[in-house]
């Protein structure tokens, strides 16, 4: 049995005052790819929010437990520092800092280690490859005019830099083509070939075709209702959401 | 749930509010008398068309009313302006009465102690000369003239009455005047048609004349198709124990001719800083105006081009950075007074812990200006919700054949932009001093290296609230 890396338990969470997730649970092991779908307002971006640790939700019941530690109570920094990652659905603009200065930093605080500016350097020029990403990309203000496609294989840059124990991807397929697709996915088997642990945070099932999950639940109300593999997503895929919240809605 | 926040604090200006026991020679005097302003002249050794301009300067500053637009002055001891002007000799202070922050600023910066006293007014005179002499030597050869105002006035006399408060003449205003009447020290620079000077001049190395960086005079003329990049002041904390600073930049671009004159300005947060700056381009000429304005308990500060030349060029970037305590009222003039002529500005100003960050400026296009080209861009960052910030930015056109665009952007700093960096291991004082780096990204990628970098030591030092 691997070891238990995040366990949520009975969680609820508030954002201004009203309760958008209502006692989930969720064991994720270490080496575990997770997907999470849901239709829209089911609560997926608040879970992914309050598990990377913004201050503007509220958790007022229940626990996040990551390597036997309560972190409810962490800042998103410290987080970070202990492996937790967040790919952004929508990543914000950070005008006059540069891709290279930004992930160097992070990178020295993450780790606890200074960066020397030429290994890391060679460390990036390597990953940007690996994405297929121009080596352009390393002076340019951080997702300034970036495309949604060029914004999502950032984030995925950003986690195979900081190398996290457990990638949070939300909403990380949406906006992207077939090719962009297919460099993300590989990305993200790269960083889980480590034996690193993956939950996928997702409206569609794209990303799927390409990483192979160990379980699919499914979002509904703020409460995972069905947990499952493979199957779960190929009947969502065939018969939608409605269907779905027929079949496995508490109500 | 409760979290741990970080909050930016200020730092600990209070030593301000020491009160000085000085005595002052001209106490009995109220106001600023004929007699004062001749013995000044008489020190000085100067010409009488100096003496009578001062004496005139001074008719004028008398008779003229404190500007009640802008910041309120009610701070300057106006009844009293001669303590500004005429300091007691007794008060040359020492090393040791120097604030603790001010010293503590220089050593993060990395100043030598040499170049600590002098900027803090109490120097030792500082040995320009040698580190200037190899530039001197070059200089020299071609024909560039770098020297002091008060060497000027003796060695170059026709050239300076020429030019002397022509663009900032004393009726201007009532601190123009004042600075016709009191003025000392400042630089002078004079560059010979088509001599490209390529080595940035810096006076930061001259603050060592006493009462520089007070009422001091810059007088800068670059002749046809030469160029200039000239560097003024520095981002260490400027110590006065005289409070106020009436300065004037005068500068003239000729046909052809290239000048960029940078400015990073810190004052001690005492100082009211109501400084004067103004160019004149001549046809096809460039003026770029850097312009940093941190520290000061006031600051009235706006560039002026007159571009009075067909196809003449201004280009102004500034930033200002108001804290607790200080009201910070900058920006800048364009006149476009021929045709073809073009501007464009970029101003940002950040404000945190309930300073006041004001963006006044005038752009003036004359009748007979057409094909005209501006663009004006004011961005304002406030980083809590105390700091205030506001943009006036006045367009006043007189014909319909201009292009011109215009956008200004009032922000608080994003939540969701530092989450996202904390997100990534950075703590929340590197978030935030990070984002306020990017945003003043397009100004130090304008100045050179060594002082891009003290700007950006500067802009931590105010964040941090901790020195060192």
């Amino acid at each position: 049995m691997k070891k238990t890396l995040l366990e949520i338990k009975d969680l609820k969470v508030n954002v201004e005052e009203k309760e958008i997730i209502k006692g989930l649970n969720l064991q994720i092991h270490e080496g575990e790819i997770h997907i999470i779908m849901g239709p829209n307002g089911s609560g997926k971006s608040t879970l992914a929010y309050t598990l990377m640790g913004h201050p503007k939700y509220e958790i007022s019941d229940g626990e996040i437990i990551f390597e036997d530690e309560l972190i409810n109570d962490l800042r998103a920094d410290e987080r970070a520092k202990k492996g937790i990652f967040l790919s952004f659905q929508y990543p914000e603009e950070i005008p006059g800092v540069t891709v290279e200065e930004f992930l160097r930093t992070a990178k020295t605080s993450v780790t606890g280690k200074y960066q020397g500016i030429m290994a890391f350097k060679k460390l990036l020029k390597e990953k940007m490859e690996e994405l297929e990403m121009d080596e352009e990309y390393a002076t340019r203000y951080l997702n300034q005019g970036f495309s949604g496609g060029e914004k999502k294989k950032n984030e995925i840059l950003q986690m195979s830099i900081l190398d996290p124990k457990l990638a949070i991807l939300d909403e990380t397929d949406s906006g992207l083509d077939v090719d962009a697709i297919r460099i993300v996915a590989e990305g993200v088997k790269r960083v889980h070939d480590k034996d690193k642990s993956i939950l996928v945070i997702t409206h569609y099932n794209k990303l799927l075709d390409y990483l192979n999950p160990d379980y699919v639940h499914i979002l509904l109300d703020g409460k995972i209702v069905k947990t499952g593999g493979m199957e779960l997503a190929e009947e969502i895929d065939k018969r939608g959401y409605e269907h779905i919240r027929a079949k496995y809605s508490v109500h | 749930m409760e979290r741990k926040k970080t909050y930016i604090e200020d730092i600990d200006r209070g030593i301000y509010d020491i009160k000085n026991e000085f005595t002052y020679k001209y106490k009995s005097d109220k106001g600023l008398t004929p007699k004062i302003i001749m013995e000044i002249s008489r020190e000085k050794d100067e010409p009488k068309w100096m003496t009578d301009f001062r004496l005139k300067s001074l008719k004028i500053y008398n008779s003229k009313p404190l500007p009640t637009w802008g910041a309120d002055l009610s701070g300057l001891d106006i009844d009293n302006i001669v303590t500004y002007v005429r300091p007691d000799a007794s008060m040359a202070s020492s090393w040791d009465e120097v604030p603790e922050d001010i010293k503590k600023t220089f050593e993060a910066l990395g100043i030598p102690q040499a170049e600590r006293e002098a900027l803090a007014g109490v120097g030792a005179q500082y040995d320009s000369e040698v580190v200037y002499h190899n530039v001197k030597e070059e200089l020299i050869e071609q024909g560039v003239i770098y020297t002091d105002m008060e060497t000027a006035l003796k060695e170059y006399e026709d050239i300076v009455r020429e030019h002397f408060m022509k663009l900032i003449p004393p009726h201007d205003h009532k601190f123009a005047a004042l600075h016709g009447a009191v003025w000392s020290g400042g630089s002078f620079v004079y560059v010979p048609e088509g001599v490209q000077v390529d080595i940035p001049l810096q006076s930061y190395f001259r603050l060592n004349a006493p009462g520089a960086g007070q009422f001091e005079h810059t007088l800068i003329i670059v002749e046809k198709g030469a160029s200039l990049h000239f560097i003024e002041g520095c981002s260490a904390p400027l110590y006065r124990v005289t409070n106020l600073h009436a300065g004037c930049v005068e500068l003239y671009v000729r046909e052809d001719a290239k000048l960029r004159y940078s400015t990073i300005e810190n004052w001690s947060r005492n100082m009211y800083n109501l400084n004067t700056k103004r160019a004149v381009v001549d046809k096809n000429g460039t003026i770029e105006w850097v312009s940093g304005s941190f520290g000061s308990k006031v600051t009235m500060l706006y560039p002026m081009s007159i571009l009075r030349g067909e196809g003449a060029r201004s280009e102004f970037t500034g930033i200002t950075f108001a804290s607790s305590g200080q009201y910070l009222d900058t920006g800048t003039k364009v006149l476009h007074a021929a045709p073809n002529t073009t501007s464009s500005i970029n101003s940002k100003s950040i404000s945190k812990n309930g300073g006041y960050a004001f963006y006044r400026g005038l752009l003036k296009v004359a009748p007979n200006a057409y094909g005209c080209k501006s663009t004006v861009s004011c961005e304002s960052l406030m980083l809590d919700n105390e700091s205030v910030s506001d943009t006036v930015p006045v367009i006043e056109l007189h014909n319909d054949d201009i292009d011109i665009g215009h956008e200004a952007k009032i922000g608080r700093i994003s939540d969701e932009a530092i989450f996202y960096l904390m997100s990534r291991g950075i703590d929340e004082e590197e978030a935030k001093a990070m984002i306020v780096r990017g945003f003043v990204e397009p100004i130090t990628k304008e100045l050179p290296l060594e002082y891009a970098v003290e700007l950006n030591n500067l802009i931590n030092i105010e964040l941090e609230g901790s020195i060192g």
